[in-house]
């Protein structure tokens, strides 16, 4: 179990040096003087050169990488180009909205996923099935931004149900920041919830049809009893899983979902830096977007392996 | 198809030796009696051809503005599904965003085979490059394909072609997995221990005994990369970072409508409607393929 942590461990850390590696050349790659435009267009070409050896772009890239990975261990994520404000600052601000909307997707994923799978096993044949399996269908098929435009039109606009954008601090109001991001977070979490039913549902049919748990049921449990203490501990691997995987999606969809409803979160963050080039930003929304991921990941592989005992001593095999 | 040709396929284990009639036929069978499946073929055989027949077929071009007649109602006289803000008729524009749309969902399919099933059967025959190729897999599927495609677009523009490459990308890691896994699987059995006492060279034996076996999970996971490729063309199109306008993509459609959506909803749902047709055509038909390859797929009833 130790040696299993100690190499996942050591391979996702590798993981990120090669990440960070990547991102390092990517944004050194990008068009445009990162000096220019933080001296300004009519800069004089001293006023460049200081600002080149200010920001450091006067090293050789080695040199460069190193300085930057020791600011990086250091919690220095150097300031936006456009704003001067500590690119941390900026983080600070707006990650904790987008993980609200990420944590309660997922939670809304989870929750309808495992629900809509188990019916779809219970009642196979039967329209309970269809219908979630149509919306396993829907949800796999169905761009969630157009959904989002749908569901501001229609539940948000119209019917009055939701509002249509804005962000309130949940530490803060508790109730209004949840019904404020309520609409964005089942949007976010439809195409999840349809993975995680599908994957649940087959999963389900699986074990449910393996000696044990007819051996389970002919000793007389209840349907009940084998259904949690068997059927869904294994779709339980599978669903931390999926969340590990569809992460990468998760992460592309919060950053569209932020957009639609004007939430001031990461995404913004991101879309705002791209098109402004902030190099310093951009290179910290990647970083930590990978980060994130890569640690997510490890924490799905552990997790992965107290669920099923099979996978730690197993391996490859 | 090729994978049919090959011949050193374990005899004993195929349908005709089980009596169950040939490998194709069984396949045709299959796929004909699963109703939704074919509900899905039929409907990608027409989305496909309705790309394809777009110039033939759009009554307009698909940027071809009408001052005069902005704003029309579906229905109208020459203009089946209305017209947008600068009255250009909705209907060519969904054909042609359709097209875009095709062409870089399979831009990204073919990226994605290109390069992920060599190195899926590389590192799934070869233990030593496997752990290479896999932590290559890790780093490239740490970026979020939004975050390729953000990168690709701050370097060199935003376009067709980089959306492609972005999603093709992002793609790779997946179709890696796919393939090794199959060739793991695949060269344990008896054909491949076969071909390997007759000195068969490694490469040999991949290309032609591990790959063609592995074709039908190639082909499986390309329908399974269509329709998300085809959702996250729209996407990146809709944020700026892929298609750029003049050309039609479903994605700029959506996004112009939704700065004029409560005044004429219809612009928002037809871009939203075809993209949805296009996944839900290869989806359907992707399920379908993968129970005929694989009878014993759990989805069968």
């Amino acid at each position: 179990m130790i040696r299993y942590a100690f190499t996942k461990l050591w391979q996702s850390a590798l993981t990120l040096l090669l990440a960070s590696i990547v991102v390092f050349i990517g944004v050194r790659m990008l068009p445009g003087d990162p000096a220019r435009a933080m001296a300004g267009e009519d800069a004089s070409p001293e006023q460049l050169a200081a600002m080149r050896e200010q920001l450091g772009l006067n090293a050789s890239l080695p040199h460069q990488f190193l300085t930057y990975l020791g600011n990086l261990l250091s919690g220095d994520l150097g300031n936006s180009t456009r704003t001067g404000t500590p690119v941390v600052e900026m983080i600070a601000a707006t990650l904790p909205v987008t993980l609200w909307l990420s944590a309660y997707a997922i939670a809304i994923a989870v929750i309808v996923g495992v629900l809509f799978g188990v019916i779809a096993e219970r009642f196979r044949g039967r329209w309970p099935e269809w219908f979630t399996n149509g919306f396993a269908l829907i949800g796999l098929s169905v761009p969630n931004f157009w959904l989002g435009i749908l569901a501001i039109l229609y539940l948000a606009v119209s019917l009055g149900w939701f509002p249509a954008s804005g962000y309130v601090d949940i530490l803060s109001d508790p109730l209004k920041g949840l019904y404020y991001l309520t609409l964005p977070a089942i949007i976010l979490g439809t195409s999840l919830a349809a993975v995680i039913m599908r994957q649940t549902r087959a999963s389900m049919i699986e074990t449910m049809s393996t000696d044990y748990v007819r051996t389970a049921k002919a000793k007389g449990l209840s349907g009940g009893r084998v259904l949690l203490r068997y059927g869904l501990r294994n779709s339980l691997i599978v669903v931390v899983t999926i969340v590990g995987l569809q992460l990468g999606g998760l992460i592309s969809g919060a950053v569209v979902t932020e957009r639609i409803f004007a939430l001031p979160g990461f995404g913004k963050l991101t879309l705002d830096a791209v098109f402004t080039r902030d190099y310093p930003v951009i290179e910290a929304v990647v970083l930590i977007i990978t980060l994130s991921y890569i640690v997510i990941n490890l924490a799905v592989d552990v997790l992965y392996s107290v669920i099923n005992p099979r996978i730690r001593i197993g391996g490859s095999n | 198809m090729t994978m049919t040709k090959s011949p050193p396929r374990d005899k004993s284990l195929t349908s005709e030796a089980m009596g169950i009639g040939s490998g194709r036929g069984r396949l045709w069978r299959s796929l004909r009696g699963n109703r939704l499946g074919m509900v899905g073929g039929v409907l990608m055989a027409l989305v496909v051809l309705l790309a394809i027949l777009a110039p033939v077929i759009a009554p307009y071009g698909p940027a071809e503005v009408h001052f005069d007649t902005p704003f029309q109602k579906p229905g109208t006289v020459g203009f089946l599904l209305g017209t947008d803000d600068l009255g250009r008729d909705i209907l060519s524009r969904l054909l042609f965003g359709m097209r875009a749309s095709l062409e870089v969902g399979a831009l990204c399919v073919l990226l994605s085979i290109v390069v992920g099933a060599p190195l899926g059967l590389l590192a799934g025959y070869w233990k030593w490059l496997d752990a290479f190729i896999s932590r290559l897999t890790d780093v490239t599927l740490a970026f979020p394909f939004l975050i390729i495609a953000v990168g690709l677009a701050a370097i060199s523009g935003p376009s067709l072609q980089n959306a492609a490459i972005a999603l093709g990308i992002a793609h790779i890691p997946t179709m890696i997995r796919v393939v090794r896994g199959e060739t793991l699987r695949i060269k344990e059995s008896d054909f491949v221990l076969g071909a390997k006492t007759m000195d068969a060279s490694g490469l040999r034996i991949v290309f032609t005994h591990v790959l063609p076996n592995a074709a039908s999970s190639i082909i499986v996971q390309a329908t399974v990369i269509m329709p998300v490729a085809v959702i996250g063309e729209a996407l990146l199109s809709f944020l700026g970072l892929g298609i750029q306008p003049p050309t039609p993509s479903l994605g700029i459609m959506l996004s112009d409508a939704q700065q004029y959506m409560f005044r004429s909803p219809t612009a928002a749902i037809v871009p939203g409607v075809g993209i949805a047709m296009i996944c839900l055509a290869f989806n359907l038909f992707g399920d379908a393929l993968r129970d005929a390859f694989d009878p014993t797929a759990t989805s069968r009833k």
